[in-house]
């Protein structure tokens, strides 16, 4: 901050990114050529889920709400939020799936998030993936002393400190018990076992997952071990899931700042952590959309405050590691930060620069997650990439127009399915952690809690915000917008590069990452270079295909002015030519 | 797939504790829609359509997705918790209607998850409704099978999607016709397909494969956008089945059910069906070319025998490094009983044969199929690896031989794996990987060779460069 209060350098705005030169495509008539195929009344749904920016106000945009049937879509179930993303990750519980075998393969170690094996736990369960494998007799007499069974097998099996349930769809509709089976399992083998009802039908998307998840981790973890840990600063990182090893990254960063991360939810985390992470002085939220309720329920009940930050891209890093430091409010820590910065900033530069002159003025598209598509823009800014279009595959309004409009959230069928726990101040063990003046002080110092903004102010006006992005509007982006990059799920990733445009997972990383802070900036900044210059997209024409290239046909004199325009123009002709043009691609209706 | 219907009915409790105690660690198996699904990726224009709710789809994309890194698309019809109560008569309509339009598909066809089969779904009479309905496109030909995961494996859902395309499409043709030969060939690699495509060929025989997913699951880049990706075997072509001058069906384990697409073939239209097995190793492969030389009524082409002699001089040559090792092999059964037969003609003792299926029929046929199968090697079905991992470190094997579910297992024996089936998601090309004929054996020689030469350099303190 203190260095970027001069005039920046030429090529360089104030926060220091360098601009992009590429520019901003007419939003306007792009997003009314991606809607004007459908029919009415679907064609009312996208509108509101495909909108054009504007940062000063963001415009209201239809999320969170269900995808219509017959529309292929990239959203996942509540279960998969709920055991895959934010509990999945937990290495020494035990994770059952009551249900039939495919929802929990599925779910076996898709994400990769990771775990290292521990000195006191030389079993990483994390590869193990249980399920009651349930059968037409468990469907037509129920379930509950199979899953009773499998419990009672799986402690024998592995005598672990705690176990949790899942339900899958039939078992909602079969009517186990599945809380019943579960209480009656710990009374009988003395170990914590909880379940989840996460059944895969019960939200719009893996949303409603993260929230079940959330209300259970808080009610049977969180709290149950009061001893705090020794270290000062304490902060748990909350929407963290270690995916490539991003957890490892950030937690190498904080601790060479000297603060102490008491917990990471839920990345390479163990029970223990999350049973006393109520102890920590603060909570740091990464991803927003996956784990609010969880920010908002420890400051109720235990007194800890949450902030807004983000480990993703250079810049983003160094001004969430300001912002602990402004919040202990402690001189030595604030230095160290700084050093830190400075040492971290300068190995990273010169990798910075050189992508940047490799990357500046190439452009790039995401659609993933809760908060990757907000997160990742800052990666490409780092070096100069425009972002034209992003959206959410399940986040909620908040996460695109910030936390002010949460009272203006309108609460659907499948949002009221959600259990909204109540939570009240904990008598004994709430514990301001800032006495009233100190907060004071820092809100007057600009010192925001609780202060999400979203991704759509961040974004330049007129950049496409598409929710929940359909197949046909995919393809027309691509058509249309024709992105350097773009980044989204493995179940978009091969249509996307057969049509010539690399794509990037920014769920699992395909095999690469970590991402975060700056060694992890440095690996996507090169990862984005090898996608994007690589050679291959100029081998998909084969010879006898291609139009004679008019730098040959043209002979000498090339470089003349006349020659150059020329030039551009046949070669702007050739990279508009298509060879067999199949059937017109104008037919799709949703 | 017979898995508690030819049984007597017996308690949950009761069978548990008999049989499958516990919980399934680390199945071995995946769930059925996934393979109806492939199925229908077979037959060209078709969009699959899961009726239930989206989150089955995304998984099973996702999962077909990491074996073909090609693009799958599947669609739901998206329960919500009120058509999970009410029945998914509406979300059904709307979701083929808009599929229709969308994708303008030749076939849209529709699996049940468990969540629609729990409710007991009415498919036949809900897809009837629609049919009648005036307000909606009717373009697409419509294929449904009941899936349900609680009963049979991606390989039942698989086999029963054929059974229903084929089913459902066949007609009776002219008489006098010798139409094509029907090939169901059970669930194997795209690469498979193609090399099955060109014995065929080889012997000049017309061929319809249900399905063939060679090309939409493993297809070059686009010009442009492919709402459907090319390929697959045409509707017009399964219509065309009750004319097929003969059936051929992969799978010894599916030979043990009746209800299957060969079968129907059979008993609707007297087309001769021939049952064999996956054509995996040198008698399987000699059985298969046997069927379509007494089909074609002509001598081996030169080609194919030329293969054969191929496949024989490697074994001869190779025999000194292969003899005598002990594998585990597990997977599909029918690609086990395959490989099984393969790894004893070559040398290699399989000390372990495992596979998630539970269709009863697995060691008899194991056993009836590979005579000189040793007595002491352990046969399991309704298998997973937390029980194959624990058989497999009392047996002490040198190789490993499956998906690349069994790599934790390998990696904790410190013995190579050989990457066979379905699914392979850490390496590239597990869709292209070629099992089945002569060529397919040959191919798999030289990678169990080599893996045991590569693990006796590795671990050889001398390291021998010449061998
Ligand atoms: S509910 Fe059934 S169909 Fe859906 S993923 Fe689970 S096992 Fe497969
Ligand atoms: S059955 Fe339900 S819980 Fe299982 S994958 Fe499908 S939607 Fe998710």
């Amino acid at each position: 901050m203190s260095d970027l209060s001069t005039t920046p350098p030429e090529g360089y705005d104030s926060e220091g990114y360098p601009i992009p030169t590429a520019t901003q495509p007419d939003s306007e008539a792009m997003r009314a050529e991606m809607l004007k195929i459908y029919p009415q009344k679907t064609r009312r749904k996208r509108e509101k889920q495909l909108l054009t920016n504007n940062p000063e106000t963001p415009p209201e945009i239809g999320a969170n709400t269900r995808t219509i049937p017959g529309i292929i879509t990239q959203r996942g179930c509540t279960y998969a939020g709920c055991r895959g993303v934010v509990i999945g990750p937990i290495h020494d519980i035990l994770h059952i799936t009551h249900g039939p075998v495919g929802c929990s393969y599925y779910s076996w170690l898709t994400r990769r998030n990771l775990a290292r094996p521990k000195p006191d736990q030389p079993i990483n369960f994390l590869q193990y993936c249980m399920t009651t494998d349930m059968q037409e007799e468990d469907i037509v007499f129920g379930g509950e002393k199979k899953l009773a069974a499998a419990i009672r097998e799986a402690y024998a099996m592995f005598k672990p400190k705690a176990i949790a349930v899942y339900s899958t769809c039939p078992v909602g509709l079969i009517g186990d018990d599945v809380h019943a089976v579960c209480r009656q399992a710990k009374a009988e083998l003395g170990i914590n076992i909880f379940g989840f009802s996460c059944e895969g039908y019960k939200g719009v998307s893996q949303s409603a997952g993260h929230h079940i998840a959330n209300n259970g981790v808080f009610k049977h973890m969180v709290g149950l071990n009061d001893e705090p840990d020794k270290e000062k600063f304490r902060i748990n990182v909350l929407g963290e899931y270690n995916i490539g090893g991003d957890a490892w990254e950030i937690d190498t960063v904080l601790k060479k700042c000297g603060i102490h991360v008491t917990a990471t939810l839920s990345g390479d985390i163990s029970y223990e952590q999350i049973t006393k992470c109520h102890t920590a002085d603060l909570n740091v939220v990464l991803c927003h959309r996956s784990i609010n309720y969880m920010a908002e329920m420890m400051e109720t009940k235990f007194g800890v405050p949450w902030i807004k930050a983000n480990f993703t891209g250079a810049e983003q890093t160094s001004k969430s590691l300001r912002k602990i430091g402004k919040y202990f409010d402690d001189k030595q820590l604030i230095d160290r930060i700084e050093e830190v910065i400075a040492q971290e900033m300068a190995a990273l530069k010169p990798v910075q620069e050189e992508m940047r002159k490799r990357l500046q003025g190439k452009t790039a598209a995401m659609f993933v997650g809760g908060s990757r598509a907000h997160h990742y823009q800052h990666l490409f800014k780092d070096v100069g990439m425009l972002t034209v279009a992003a959206g959410y595959e399940f986040a909620h309004r908040d996460d695109y127009e910030g936390r002010k409009v949460l009272p203006t959230i309108k609460i659907d069928a499948d949002s009221r399915n959600i259990e909204e726990i109540e939570v009240e101040a904990d008598p004994k063990r709430f514990v301001p952690r800032k006495t009233p003046e100190q907060l004071e002080a820092l809100k007057a110092g600009g010192f925001n809690f609780k202060d999400y903004d979203g991704m759509m102010v961040e974004m330049k006006k007129s950049t496409l915000v598409i929710d929940d992005i359909s197949h046909h509007e995919m393809e027309k982006l691509i058509e249309l917008y024709k992105p350097d990059i773009i980044c989204s799920g493995i179940k978009d990733k091969f249509v996307i590069e057969k049509l010539g445009v690399p794509c990037k997972q920014l769920h699992s990383y395909d095999y690469g990452g970590p991402y975060t802070a700056y060694t992890g900036a440095a690996n996507f900044y090169k990862e984005l270079d090898r996608m994007i210059n690589t050679k291959v997209w100029k081998l998909i024409t084969p010879s006898w295909k291609k139009p004679a290239d008019p730098t040959i046909a043209m002979g000498k004199g090339i470089d003349s002015p006349t020659n150059k325009t020329i030039r551009e123009v046949v070669a702007g002709m050739a990279k508009a030519w298509k060879p067999q043009k199949s059937a017109p691609a104008s037919s799709a209706e949703g | 797939m017979s898995c508690s219907s030819c049984k007597p009915q017996v308690g949950p409790e009761e069978e548990g504790k008999e049989e499958f105690p516990g919980p399934t660690t680390n199945a071995c198996k995946l769930c059925t829609p996934l393979g109806a699904c492939l199925a229908y990726k077979g037959i060209a224009g078709t969009i699959p359509f899961l009726h239930g709710s989206q989150g089955c789809a995304t998984y099973i994309r996702r999962y077909l997705i990491s074996h073909f890194r090609e693009p799958m698309d599947i669609a739901a019809s998206n329960f919500a918790e009120h058509s999970a109560v009410f029945g998914g008569r509406e979300v059904l309509h709307t979701g083929i209607e808009n599929v229709s339009r969308q994708y303008k598909p030749e076939l849209i066809g529709i699996a049940t998850t468990c969540l629609s089969e729990t409710i007991g779904e009415n498919m036949p009479q809900l897809l009837h409704e629609y049919k009648n309905r005036t307000d909606v496109s009717h373009d697409a030909a419509l294929v449904h099978v009941s899936t349900p995961s609680f009963k049979g494996t991606h390989v039942d859902g698989y086999h029963k999607a054929v059974r229903s395309i084929v089913e459902s499409l066949a007609e009776a043709g002219p008489e006098n016709v010798a139409g094509p030969v029907a090939l169901m060939p059970g669930f194997v690699s795209a690469e498979d397909l193609r090399h099955l495509r060109e014995l065929f060929a080889a012997y000049e025989l017309p061929l319809t494969m249900v399905p063939d997913y060679s090309e939409t699951m493993d297809g070059g880049s686009w010009a442009a956008y492919e709402r459907i990706p090319v390929g697959g075997t045409t509707v017009e072509a399964v219509k065309a089945l009750g004319s097929a001058r003969a059936a051929i069906e992969c799978g010894h384990i599916l030979a043990t059910t009746s209800k299957t697409a060969g079968a129907h073939l059979a008993d609707k239209f007297s087309v001769p069906l021939h049952r064999i097995g996956l054509p995996i190793g040198l008698r399987e492969t000699d059985r298969l070319c046997e069927v379509m030389g007494s089909i074609a009524s002509r001598e081996t082409p030169a080609a194919v025998e030329a293969a054969r002699g191929r496949l024989i001089d490697a074994m001869v040559d190779g025999h000194k490094y292969v003899f005598n090792q002990r594998a585990v092999v597990y997977g599909d059964e029918d690609m086990v009983i395959g490989l099984t037969s393969f790894l004893c003609e070559i040398g290699v003792t399989p000390v372990l044969c495992a596979s998630g299926g539970r269709s009863r029929h697995f060691a008899a046929e194991l056993r009836k199929l590979v005579p000189e199968l040793p007595e002491s090697t352990i046969i399991r079905e309704g298998a997973d690896f937390s029980t194959i991992g624990t058989e497999a470190e009392a047996l002490n094997p040198d190789l490993l031989i499956g998906n690349s579910k069994g790599y934790s297992l390998a990696r904790r024996l410190k013995i190579p794996l050989i990457r066979c089936g379905f699914p392979i998601h850490d390496r590239m090309g597990g869709h292209r990987i070629l099992h089945v004929g002569y060529r397919g054996a040959l191919a798999l020689y030289d990678t169990i060779v080599n893996a045991i030469l590569e693990r006796k350099q590795d671990t050889s303190s001398i390291g021998y460069a010449y061998l």
